[in-house]
């Protein structure tokens, strides 16, 4: 078995991590599809893209919260021979935070408060870091229930990487923030604690005293929710450490990305989080920038004139000069090429010191938007690159 | 791209990876070489910014890296102090740590009130006419809408206070076309693309400020010309006939270069798709999408922001024209 068969078969939850634009999503479907041609069961891979993308790549019109599973037809057609069932299914933030209400108020009045009330609704969806947290609550979730044998999740597309491995504990740290307790004191009487005096007449002044009433309210309902969310927020933490778990991190070799990747590999290291394995997505094929290649480029280059005419006489329809301006125009360009490629062979060999297993996926001219195409990428993934 | 130089703010968004800060940085530098006093800040604090532009650190206290070209860097705590200061008139300047940290806690809680202390130093910049343009590196695609669309959201939430006060002035700004707009930076690729032609399409609509240009980064060159290429597709034919004469390497020169092509023409298509999205929106785009060559040099900082800076003011107001 390849590293990531092996990798798939052995844990129950995989989280695909890594900078922006980098293919996340493309490579978490496409772990999927590998998951489900060699595993029997029920395979998931969770999306939180709010873009959409992977149901356009699976070729679903509308995926949600709810499970969606993949016709065994599209596979047929597609060509792709699975063993398992493959699911997917999108994180709706809103929907997500709607439903994690539910169950953690104490009661239908608290419940029917908060979801009514205006700054929830504002919060939900556009607390940056919502999404972050709601990818691991559903994640543990899903988990829970024990309906997959596999869940995939391709994790938001955050500023740092590092935000969703640290989301459950800023929500057990909210909970039990000073500010917490300081706004859910009821109003009135707050007015008169010394200690939150100057905050209370600053905030009075510059947000006006009903927006505060506002975000108090907000607080002393969501505070009622403390317990559920805090004991949740701690399985979800304990959860992402599991042996059952392994991150794969997916990089480019650009800068920013590899970058990234690194100090994302680092980051979970130190957390003692495992690394299942690392996607260099993107790869130059390496023989473009072999010593062969660079040594025909040049000597092309010198051979040109004399080349020209001998090459155009075995081409129909070719003068001899425009054959030399094609000639000269190759060997030109072979350098950008081989720039690229050279650089990116140095970043690969920095990132191999992380992760025991690279998996390389080569440049692919052509987009992928249809199963045929993920499974494709699968194959690439499955081809063991040796390391270092 | 003469009338993007005119506008007094323009957001340089992008979806990550694109080059958006190589892209704000390079606006800046062009609009500085211009003559124009321009300020270039970077929104996230990552010091990306920083490095584009060749320098240590950048700070909430503008400094001038380049003739006419100043670089800061925003924080949320500063700008709350210097709001107090200005707005509130606060004296007890040195105890504010406890409170802005507290601050901080319910701005990350509350809706757009981070966003609008940050979107309000510069529309304060903008209205105390302290540079001719001022570039901002802002957020990515995903969360630019909850950035500038901050004093709008608080407009619609707050009723009553000093800060729904503020909102007016600043959506006074930001809604005018002619002195604010968004350039929105993306790569010839399909979801950098796609997320583009997304924000495009909402972003008027949920934020009130208006697009005003595409910046397609990384662009391909044309290799051949019909001529030319009609050579390259029977090459294979000679490939024996350029082994014997340059050695082994041969066949790999020739893939690299149809690589590079093919690349080139998925390129162009997505583009081209843009276009025509763009076009069919209600009511139409008519932004123009400007190109910035692949400039083979993966590594950032200065040079590639002054290489950027030059494809740029090559470009300015040359629409891409679709390929076909």
């Amino acid at each position: 078995m390849s590293e990531v068969d092996n990798l798939l078969a052995s844990r129950e939850m995989v989280l695909v991590a890594g900078s922006g634009g980098v293919g996340k999503t493309t490579i978490a479907a496409a772990m999927g599809i590998a998951a489900a041609q060699r595993q029997k069961g029920k395979i998931l891979v969770l999306t939180v893209d709010p873009a959409k993308r992977l149901a356009t790549a699976l070729g679903l019109d509308e995926v949600g919260n709810t499970p969606v599973r993949i016709e065994p037809a599209m596979f047929t057609e597609a060509g792709v021979a699975v063993r398992g069932e493959l699911w997917v299914a999108m994180l709706d933030t809103k929907a997500g935070w709607d439903e994690l209400i539910r169950r953690h108020a104490p009661d239908a009045q608290v419940r029917d408060a908060v979801l009514a009330n205006p700054l929830y609704q504002n919060i939900t969806s556009r607390f940056v870091h919502s999404h972050d947290y709601l990818a691991m609550e559903q994640l543990h979730d899903l988990h829970a229930t024990g309906d997959f044998d596999l869940v995939i999740v391709d994790t938001p597309p955050s500023r740092n990487a590092l935000s969703i491995l640290d989301a459950p504990s800023r929500m057990i740290e909210f909970f039990g923030s000073r500010l917490l307790r300081w706004l859910t004191v009821p109003y009135r009487s707050r007015l008169f604690t010394v200690a939150s005096k100057p905050f209370y007449q600053v905030a009075d002044r510059v947000l006006g005293s009903r927006f505060l009433q506002d975000i108090a309210d907000f607080f002393v309902l969501f505070q009622a929710m403390e317990k559920g969310f805090v004991k949740r927020a701690r399985a979800v933490e304990a959860l992402l450490a599991d042996a059952r778990t392994a991150f794969v991190v997916v990089t480019t070799l650009e800068t920013a990305p590899s970058h990234e990747a690194k100090f994302l590999a680092q980051a979970l290291l130190n957390r003692g989080m495992t690394l299942g394995a690392m996607v260099v997505n993107r790869v130059l094929p390496a023989r473009l920038a072999g010593n062969d290649a660079i040594a025909s480029a040049n000597a092309l280059l010198e051979a040109r004139p004399e080349l020209a005419d001998a090459v155009a006489e075995q081409l129909d329809d070719a003068s001899p000069v425009t054959v030399a301006a094609v000639l000269a125009q190759l060997a030109e360009r072979f350098d950008d090429v081989a720039l690229v490629a050279s650089r990116e062979t140095e970043r690969r060999a920095e990132l191999a010191t992380f992760a025991t297993t690279m998996l390389d996926v080569p440049w692919l001219t052509g987009d992928i938007h249809d199963i045929a195409g993920l499974g494709k990428l699968a194959e690439y993934l499955r081809v063991d690159s040796v390391n270092g | 791209m003469t009338s993007l130089l005119d506008l007094d703010l323009l957001w340089v968004t992008g979806k990550g990876g694109v080059g958006k800060t190589s892209t704000a940085a390079a606006i800046a530098e062009v609009a500085a070489r211009s003559g124009r006093s321009t300020l270039v800040c970077e929104m996230d604090a990552k010091g990306a910014l920083a490095s584009a532009l060749g320098v240590d650190e950048l700070d909430f206290t503008p400094v001038e890296v380049a003739s006419n070209l100043h670089a800061m860097s925003m924080s949320t705590e500063d700008a709350l102090r210097e709001y107090l200061r200005l707005f509130v008139r606060i004296p007890f300047i040195g105890r504010i740590g406890p409170l802005a940290k507290t601050f901080d806690f319910v701005a990350d809680a509350a809706p757009g009130v981070k966003e609008i202390l940050s979107v309000g130093k510069l529309c304060f910049e903008v209205r105390e006419q302290n540079y001719d343009l001022i570039v901002v590196d802002a957020e990515s695609t995903g969360h630019i809408v909850s950035q500038i669309g901050a004093p709008k959201v608080i407009a619609d939430l707050v009723q009553v206070g000093l800060v729904r006060e503020q909102t007016q002035w600043m959506l006074d700004i930001l809604n005018d076309a002619d002195r604010t707009g968004v350039a929105v930076v993306t790569t010839p690729e399909e979801m950098p693309v796609t997320e583009s032609s997304e924000l495009l399409r909402r972003l008027t609509l949920e934020t009130g400020v208006h697009p005003a240009v595409v910046i397609a980064n990384r662009v391909l060159p044309v290799l051949f010309d019909r001529r030319e290429q009609a050579v390259v597709d029977q090459l294979d034919a000679a490939l024996p006939t350029l082994i014997n004469a340059v050695g082994p390497g041969a066949g790999a020169v020739l893939e690299a270069a149809r690589f590079t092509d093919a690349r080139r023409r998925t390129g162009a298509q997505h583009l081209g798709r843009l276009r025509s999205e763009l076009d069919a929106a209600d009511p139409p785009l008519n932004i123009p999408i400007i190109t910035v060559p692949e400039l083979f040099a993966r590594n950032g900082g200065r040079r590639v922001v002054s290489l950027i800076a030059d494809g740029l003011a090559d470009e300015l107001d040359i629409e891409i024209p679709s390929d076909r």
